[in-house]
């Protein structure tokens, strides 16, 4: 005797996760269909921090396009503007000085461990413990007031210019970063007790939010969502540009794929950006700090040039194609956290709510850089 | 019996681990605050804080250094900048009649700064601009005397 | 006969106001507490503007709440959402009554003055869930549900350790309780090693429970910010609002209360030389300073990992600590 099963049909409701709320770092909105606590669906709705960057590439020229860079992604400014001032100069032909290269990689690594720190802090104000976020703000305080005496700015940074930087560094910068790497070192044990040990936030973490690798391969997830998930490609070292090539610092990867693994991988990278720093002011050149015979108008050879750098996000790539004339006629960003978001309508399926959250956060999204 | 050990096992390193960390948050009680009382204390601003800009004076006869060259005007990426002048019998240079900063729209870039090769313009180190009014940010940069430091 | 009512309507009337103000003073400088102390942890000021070291802030804040309009949204049940802050402060304050905090002072002596504490604590989950589905609110119905579970999971353990407790002084007077713990801080219960080995976790067990009745960190998630938006009193404004803040309070003072009588002594000092008010007060808010402490470090947990430790941790400890209680008791 069979006895045949019906379906019963369960009443689902949507919930808004709207433009405004804590936890979305930004402006975007996830409608969301509920079956009680369990997620059925989460549709993703973006566009509200809309600015027209790449059409505002194309009206202005190359170097007014300059301060844009900064504010695509605000958390790791320095990174995009490493990408554009790098694609421009590969298109016009310009070498920059050794001593500018170190600077570069010296505030944009900086910069990483600036932006991981704030990540962490608002990852656990996710997750609902508000004190990390204070410890975290008041190193990267150390960070910010090291920048600020070199570029001048704390956050959206226009420090690199075609050929090199606009600012040479001093003994105090130096002295101040060597400060700061010994009390960033001490720090992370604190750090590791108070938060990656604690039991509570491993059971809100750990087996938490799953992405297997051949989902972020699907979806072209970078950074340390991919590397969280066993992955080991960082454009640093696949692709590497800039002074990169001259120093001696390790990936890390792990392999769970779940929000724990992806929290380590960034604290990890903190600890690498640190050991980066240190060589690289170890072996800083002298010299000038700028190209010589820039144009003040620059009108790069017709053609097109995609560069990528990692940024802390991810891979941050711009594609740039030039007719000849000082505006450039294309100019394409490919933002990491757009790729990075896209995922979390697959993974987050059947999940609940706050886990679906913590897999939000552990992505490490900056909403104004999906929608440039 | 050895889910039994397991379980127990996790009971115990759960609890030091928060133990652990209550000793972390309480250690900072005695410690100074990081925060400054902003309204009544303030901090000095580095160098090269980037305020609006200023036109920079001749130390001697007080008079701005800009010949109007209109470079910063043409490198600005939002047109915040609207520089006039006129040369006068016998001056070596034009001199500038009129120079309005819109600050609702500059994005403190630098490329202004950057592009004067007269050295005329420089940044200041002013940071309490809140105001009520927007008029208050349309800046004639030729009244305002100097640098004021803060 | 009439000067006895006269005396008697007096004690009434002064036990009352002295409560309400106990709990609303209580209530609205703990606030004040908790902003300064999440500010000494994470290395901060925490209010300094309105008094000197901030301490008229709660007067600010106050009357900023009765200054606002109290608003009902369309569709609310209004007579339910009007009763929800009434019905969350009432039991709290009622609980108050039967607290002795001294020898002598202590508005009721009442013999079953343990029952009554619990009892009231009951209805406080059914005023948050009538707050919750009152508001037509999906986000509000979502953490009204979630209440209900979660004070039900955790009144077992409660319940069970104070069975167990009972079984040990044999009395459910507060007063009574209390007194057999003079002596020095020895005598005090947590440290009873002779009627149960499991004492001191018997304590713990108590603590946690206690924050997860009242809804306070780490098991926060009635108001969890980072997801519902401020949970079952997400549509109060205003001075209802003001009144579940300050019932939250006085639940927290309450279940202090109760810890220190139950497990350390009430008003003994911890010499055994003057026993008296001043320690039952210093023994207060060393408690709520603890309080405040665990919230301030502590990430949210997860919904099921709350549950779980309910039903997977807590209740099997507690059932073996009033077997072993109950076995010590009828041996010895």
């Amino acid at each position: 005797m069979t006895i045949e099963g019906t379906t019963i049909h369960r009443e689902t409701f949507v919930i808004n996760l709207g433009p405004q709320h804590p936890a979305t770092h930004g402006v975007l909105r996830i409608k969301l269909t509920m079956d009680g606590e369990y997620i059925v669906d989460a549709e993703p709705v973006i566009g509200y921090g809309h600015r027209m960057h790449e059409k505002m590439g194309e009206n202005r020229s190359y170097t007014k396009f300059l301060p844009n860079t900064g504010r695509i992604d605000y958390a790791c400014a320095l990174s995009n503007g490493h990408a554009y001032v790098c694609a421009v100069e590969r298109l016009a032909g310009i070498l920059v000085p050794e001593r500018a290269e170190f600077l570069r990689v010296i505030t944009t690594e900086l910069n990483r461990i600036a932006s991981h720190l704030l990540w962490a802090g608002a990852f656990l104000v996710d997750l609902g413990g508000f004190t990390p976020l204070l410890y975290t703000f008041d190193d990267r305080e150390a960070i910010l007031d090291l920048l600020e005496s070199v570029t001048g700015a704390r956050l959206t940074f226009c420090y690199f210019r075609f050929g090199g930087v606009c600012n040479d560094i001093d003994e105090d910068f130096i002295e101040g970063t060597r400060r700061f790497i010994a009390r960033m070192r001490s720090r992370m044990p604190m750090y590791h007790s108070l938060i990656t040990h604690n039991v509570i936030f491993r059971g809100r973490c750990e087996g938490i939010g799953e992405i297997p690798a051949e989902t972020c391969r699907r979806y072209g997830a970078t950074g340390p969502v991919l590397r969280g998930s066993g992955v080991s490609y960082d454009v640093r070292k696949a692709e590497p540009y800039s002074a990169y090539p001259l120093f001696d610092f390790d990936v890390p990867v792990y392999h769970g794929g779940d929000c724990l693994a992806r929290y380590l991988v960034r604290l990890d990278e903190i600890v690498e950006s640190m050991r980066i720093i240190e060589q690289a002011i170890a072996r800083l050149p002298e010299g000038p700090v700028m190209a010589e015979k820039v144009p003040r108008t620059l009108k790069p050879a017709e053609g097109q040039c995609y560069f990528n750098v990692e940024s802390a996000r991810g891979n941050f790539g711009v594609r740039l194609v030039s007719d000849g004339s000082d505006t450039a006629y294309r100019l394409k960003l490919r933002s990491p956290s757009f790729s990075n978001f896209s995922l979390f309508r697959e993974c987050s399926r059947g999940s609940l709510l706050p886990d679906a959250l913590a897999l939000l956060g552990s992505l490490d999204l900056v909403i104004p850089e999906i929608d440039r | 019996m050895r889910a039994f050990g397991k379980y127990l096992k996790e009971i115990v390193t759960g609890s030091w681990s928060l133990l652990v960390g209550m000793w972390i948050t309480l250690r900072q009680i005695p410690v100074r605050p990081v925060t400054v009382n902003y309204p009544y204390e303030s901090l000095p601003m580095t160098n090269r804080f980037r305020g609006h800009v200023e036109l920079i004076r001749n130390d001697e006869t007080g008079e701005p250094n800009c010949v109007v060259c209109m470079a910063c005007q043409k490198a600005c990426p939002s047109n915040c900048i609207r520089v006039e002048g006129h040369k006068p019998e016998g001056a070596p240079h034009r001199i500038p009649t009129l120079f309005m900063l819109d600050f609702t729209t500059c994005s403190l870039c630098g490329l202004c700064v950057e592009s004067c090769k007269f050295n005329a313009l420089e940044f200041s180190r002013e940071y309490n601009q809140a105001s009520l009014s927007k008029e208050d940010y349309q800046m004639d940069l030729l009244q305002r005397g100097g640098k004021e430091t803060h | 006969m009439p000067h006895d009512l006269f005396r008697e309507i007096a004690r009434l009337v002064l036990y009352v106001v002295g409560l309400v103000a106990f709990g609303a003073f209580n209530a609205a400088y703990l606030s004040l507490l908790e902003r300064k102390e999440s500010a000494w942890f994470q290395r901060r000021r925490g209010p300094v503007e309105v008094g000197p070291f901030g301490l008229l802030q709660p007067v600010a804040d106050g009357l900023k709440l009765l200054g606002k309009q109290l608003l009902v949204p369309r569709g609310a049940d209004v007579l339910l959402f009007k009763l929800a802050p009434v019905a969350v402060i009432t039991p709290a304050i009622m609980c108050l009554v039967v607290i002795p905090f001294s020898e002598t002072i202590g508005a009721r002596d009442f013999s079953l003055g343990l029952l009554m504490i619990y009892s009231f604590g009951a209805i406080n989950v059914l005023a948050t869930l009538l707050a919750g589905w009152a508001s037509n609110n999906k986000y509000s119905s979502i953490s009204a549900a979630r209440v209900v579970a979660q004070n039900i999971a955790y009144e077992i353990p409660l319940l069970l350790i104070i069975l167990a407790l009972v079984m040990v002084t044999h009395t459910f007077n507060l007063r009574e309780i209390v007194e057999l713990q003079s002596g020095g801080f020895w005598q005090w219960n947590i440290f009873q090693i002779s009627a149960s080995p499991l004492m001191p976790v018997a304590f713990v067990i108590y603590v946690i429970c206690m924050l997860a009745e009242t809804n306070r960190a780490p098991f926060d998630i009635v108001e969890a910010e980072s997801e519902l938006i401020a949970g079952a009193f997400t549509e109060y404004a205003g001075m209802s609002f003001g009144l579940f803040f300050i019932a939250e309070y006085v639940n927290v003072v309450v279940g202090s209360c109760i810890g220190i009588i139950l497990f350390l002594g009430g008003w003994q000092c911890p010499f055994g030389l003057l026993p008296g008010l001043h320690w039952f007060l210093v023994k207060l808010y060393l408690f709520c300073f603890a309080v405040i402490w665990v919230r301030w470090t502590f990430p949210r947990t997860q919904f099921y990992g709350l549950l779980n430790l309910s039903w997977k941790i807590l209740i099997p400890l507690s059932l073996v600590h009033l077997v072993v209680t109950a076995i010590l008791v009828k041996l010895f």
